[in-house]
């Protein structure tokens, strides 16, 4: 198992009054997400925990497309890997920006 | 474009656990107990360089299903095959436990709903499993006998097997899809203890046809055969009544009595379709290439003889 | 004075030699290895046939149990190494030359045979090339077939599993050979006769039916959110463009979900009757809701696929079907038709290099070729024309005019990082390393970049045929390899410049939404329920159900 914390700043906070949300499964090449809303800063904070070792890189860079395309500002991302491949992260990151950004 | 009967619908078969009660339930009725934010999670699985989930697979809480208040669990079964292990197992059992304290006061709910979808105990955490797996018996019957009823729903990947396939036939009420399967030994345990001649657990056919929802329901292991869409799953639970079936020694009486003479007509069989033949059913052999409306007739035909429920 | 006749004169000799052994053209299972060991002479160039689908696997059997101090040396010429058996040959020193084209699941057996030096490799072809051989320099003397019955006279039915069979017959029995054939079934009268039994020496009836493969099957509830994704792209991106009406699709779950969308996306689209029309191809199950829905007016096929059979018996209108009522199949035309009348083939691979190269060599698999190579390149004699042949050769040209020939559409479908993370592009091809260990003077190559038009993954098309020099092919394809070290090595501001000249197309440049990528975009979401699309005609192996 490898842990980290990718830190990213975002233009603008994530619109919609949800909480926090949640997406996908640890099930294997997969990985669930919990998003936390977390005030009104621009700062995003994402936890990492996966079970493939040595692709740091490659989490930092697909993070940083995700916060460029969505601007998720205000929120702690925690996420649980089970040998997801980047395009599934990026696929989930975007389904949970999704549920967040719903109204109610 | 896609015909009717090709289901259309979100499936129970590949929807993840929290979409079930999703759609099981009354639209935004559903409050969780103990959910991802308290991070309640297996303190075991990092010893064996295993990513935990925030739920722990398992997954409970408290809504309305046509208004009515319901307790339900769900277990996500690609998460560790959906495995019973000490904190699902404690989440489980405590929320029956709740619902069996709660019974005849205002925070009653009227029904029991578990949606597993289990291989059994979590290997990495196999005592407290077992344990999980007994105390949640325990606790079934319990909230029975306070006269509440617990409705099983199996349709998922993993099926009911181990202690799953014990609690499921512990409940009150089951309901089940074509792809929905249920027992105690697993076909790939059988297959390593007793040879590939006893089961062949890669003949998935075969797999089917004697753990299947279709064997199942024709045999009495479970109440209510549904298609295997979320909606239809919902549908058969709405429709469960609020009485609860008596729970007595004369009704387990009378079902070993029932089980007896099942195993006496059909003990020697092989294999279902044989079973079939002796109870004369039309086609026996051809019962799983059945279309799902034309299954749905033969049992409305056949009735449910069902087990102690 | 020469004698004309030596190779006639040798085929009588041998076949006086058997003559004990047979009744007429019926040999007794228990006589065929004795037979095999007088009627084939140590050196022969032996076909067994095998191919991806159909084996004679009884005959394969047989021939690996014949004694190697009297038959050796045997030079095996066939498109399929895919039984146990037919590495036995050259491990029991029975076999010791190969000319191949396909491989499956000995790949590995096969790289470790020759690098122990088991294998005296000759090539690894494509399908039809080996079968070219056949009538040049690769001629069999004595081809071992598969067929489902027989009548004494040797008039053989193969059944919906034509595949090989007719070419390999024809190469062998028209040139002095011998052909011996394994049948499910000696019968008195054949359904259909695909093979007139004055080609055919003797036949024997098999203990067991021949084995046949179900290769062609692809799970729809496998089918990931990223393959639909991938193939919501080739459709508005490429199917929708270009309108290709004549087509062959790989056998991958990419072009699956193609298959799968077709009733859906494709039908939201509006391209039903617009493209994907005529079909060279397998008979893919998941092709039967595209079927079913209107979309396909015929189809031809390299072999069968198993549960296939009754579907396509009930679709005469869409299928080649005998008089009798089965398929019938035949692996030379049916490439053909890919090679020559098809505007586009479609496939997956393993490895793209920055070239376009790609291969599905690894340094322990030496898979085969089968026949993507000639399904995935522009035949330069073709010469009519159609609307998306055109417009592809003058978007490779840049201009139109009555000289410019048009191309085939040669598109590989890729996910940028393949099963254990293994990224689908490299700086260099596995292929070339094995090359180098084998002393191969040309490295194996499914299809070649100047060959391929575009490349399709999870983050957009490269249209190569719009690059126009050999650094923007390669920061083209550097810019659909998303997060592998290929990718995140591209030039950004070369791959922005060349996304704004439409080279590189992102799914949001196309209109299309990540999340719209759902699996209840599919058509059928599991076996089951192509079951139901093909009304119960489908009956799918047992491997496949779960019900």
């Amino acid at each position: 198992m490898e842990k980290f914390t990718i830190h990213a700043r975002a233009k603008a906070t994530l619109s919609g009054k949800s909480a926090n949300a949640i997406t996908g499964v640890v099930a294997s090449g997969n990985l669930e997400i919990l998003f936390e809303r977390k005030g009104d800063s621009l700062d995003v904070t994402v936890d990492v925990m996966t079970a493939s070792h040595g692709y740091q890189p490659v989490w930092e860079a697909v993070i940083k497309d995700f916060v460029e395309r969505v601007s998720p500002g205000g929120m702690h991302i925690a996420i649980h890997d089970n040998g997801a491949r980047p395009d599934t992260v990026l696929l989930r990151l975007m389904q949970g920006a999704r549920l967040m950004e719903a109204q109610s | 474009m896609i015909p009717e009967n090709v289901m259309n619908e979100p499936s129970w078969y590949e929807s993840s656990a929290r979409a079930r009660i999703n759609g099981l339930l009354d639209a935004d009725s559903f409050s969780e107990i103990l959910g991802p934010v308290d991070r309640v999670m297996s303190p075991h699985l990092a010893l064996f360089d295993l990513p935990p989930a925030f739920d722990d697979g398992m997954i409970i809480g408290r809504g309305s299903i046509d208004g009515r208040s319901v307790a339900v669990a769900a277990q996500e079964g690609q998460f560790m095959g959906g495995t019973f292990a000490e904190v699902s197992g404690a989440k489980l059992v405590g929320l029956l436990r709740a619902v069996a304290r709660s019974a005849g006061t205002p925070q009653a709910v009227s029904t029991v709903f578990l949606l597993l979808d289990t291989g059994g105990v979590r290997l990495q955490e196999a005592n407290a499993g077992e344990m999980a797996v007994s105390e949640t018996i325990r606790a079934i019957l319990d909230v029975r006998k306070a006269g509440v009823p617990v409705v099983a729903l199996i349709g998922g990947r993993a099926g009911a097997f181990g202690g799953g396939g014990l609690v499921t036939a512990c409940c009150s009420h089951i309901i089940i899809s074509e792809q929905g399967r249920i027992s105690v030994s697993g076909p790939e345990v059988i297959e390593t203890n007793k040879g590939v001649e006893e089961f062949d657990s890669r003949d998935r056919a075969l797999v089917w046809r004697v753990t299947g929802g279709r064997s199942r329901v024709l045999l009495g292991g479970a109440d209510a055969y549904v298609k295997g869409d979320i909606a239809s799953f919902r549908k058969s639970a709405a429709q469960v009544s609020n009485s609860v079936p008596s729970f007595s020694l004369q009704t387990l009486e009378q079902e070993q009595e029932r089980l007896e003479q099942r195993l006496q007509a059909y003990g020697g069989c092989r294999d279902t379709p044989e079973i079939w033949t002796i109870a004369g059913l039309p086609t026996p052999d051809g019962i799983a290439d059945l279309t799902e409306d034309e299954f749905i007739r033969l049992l409305a035909k056949e009735g449910i003889r069902h087990d102690a429920r | 004075m020469t004698d004309w006749t030596k190779q006639r004169k040798e085929r009588a000799r041998r076949l006086e030699e058997v003559a004990s052994l047979v009744s007429g053209k019926v040999v007794q299972p228990a006589s065929v290895t004795p037979l095999l060991e007088r009627i084939i002479c140590s050196g022969d160039r032996v076909c067994l046939e095998g191919d991806n689908q159909k084996q004679a696997d009884f005959l394969a059997e047989c021939l690996t149990q014949v004694d190697p101090s009297q038959v050796h040396d045997l030079h095996i010429v066939q498109s399929g190494l895919v039984l146990s058996e037919h590495l036995d040959l050259f491990r029991l020193g029975i076999a010791r030359k190969l000319d191949f084209s396909y491989s499956g699941p000995q790949s590995s057996a096969i790289a470790r045979a020759l690098d122990q030096g088991k294998i005296e490799l000759g090539a690894i072809h494509t399908y039809i090339e080996l079968f070219a051989r056949y009538f040049i320099d690769l001629t069999p003397n004595v081809a071992l077939i598969a067929a489902v019955s027989a009548d004494r006279n040797g008039n053989l039915y193969t059944g919906p599993n034509t595949e090989d069979t007719p070419t390999i017959v024809e190469a062998t029995a028209y040139k002095n050979g011998i052909v011996i054939a394994q049948v499910n079934k000696i019968v008195d009268e054949v359904p259909r006769i695909d093979i007139p039994g004055d080609q055919v020496d003797f036949i024997v009836e098999a203990p067991k039916p021949f084995y046949v493969e179900p290769l062609f099957t692809r799970d729809p509830g496998a089918v990931t959110e990223t393959q639909i994704l991938m193939a919501m792209i080739a459709l508005k991106g490429i199917y929708a463009e270009y309108r290709p009406r004549r087509l062959n699709h790989g056998i991958g779950f990419a072009t699956a979900a193609i298959e799968l969308l077709l009733p859906t996306y494709g039908e939201q689209l509006g391209l039903r009757g617009e493209v994907a029309t005529h079909w060279a191809l397998n008979p893919h199950p998941t092709l039967i809701p595209a079927i079913e829905s209107g979309w396909v007016q015929q189809i031809h096929c390299f072999g069968s696929e198993v549960g296939m059979d009754r579907y396509m018996s009930a679709r005469p209108d869409v299928y080649f079907i005998g008089h009798e009522g089965t398929l019938r199949s035949n692996r030379l035309l049916c490439q053909n038709a890919g090679l020559y009348a098809c505007d586009m083939f479609i496939g997956s691979t393993l490895q793209i290099d920055l070239a376009g190269n790609s291969s599905t060599v690894t340094p322990d698999r030496i898979a085969g070729f089968g026949g993507a190579p000639n399904m995935g390149s522009d035949a330069h004699g073709r010469r009519h024309v159609s609307d998306a042949w055109l417009k592809a050769g003058h978007e490779a040209a840049g201009h139109d005019g009555p000289l410019v020939r048009g191309r085939k559409l040669v598109v590989q479908m890729v996910e940028t990082f393949g099963e254990g993370m293994k990224p689908a592009f490299v700086e260099e091809l596995d292929s070339i390393a094995l090359a180098r260990k084998l002393g191969m003077p040309l490295a194996p190559v499914m299809i070649f970049g100047d060959d391929v038009t575009h490349i399709v993954t999870e983050e957009g098309i490269a249209n190569l045929l719009l690059c126009r020099d050999a650094d923007e092919v390669e920061q083209a394809i550097r810019g659909v390899a998303g997060y592998t070290p290929v990718g995140l090595a591209r030039d950004r501001a070369k791959v922005e410049a060349l996304r704004q000249r439409g080279v590189i197309r992102r799914p949001e440049d196309l209109g299309i939404d990540l999340l719209q990528a759902d699996r209840n975009l599919l058509a059928a979401r599991s076996i089951r329920d192509l079951v139901t699309w093909s009304d119960g005609l489908y009956a799918p192996p047992s491997k496949f159900r779960n019900w």
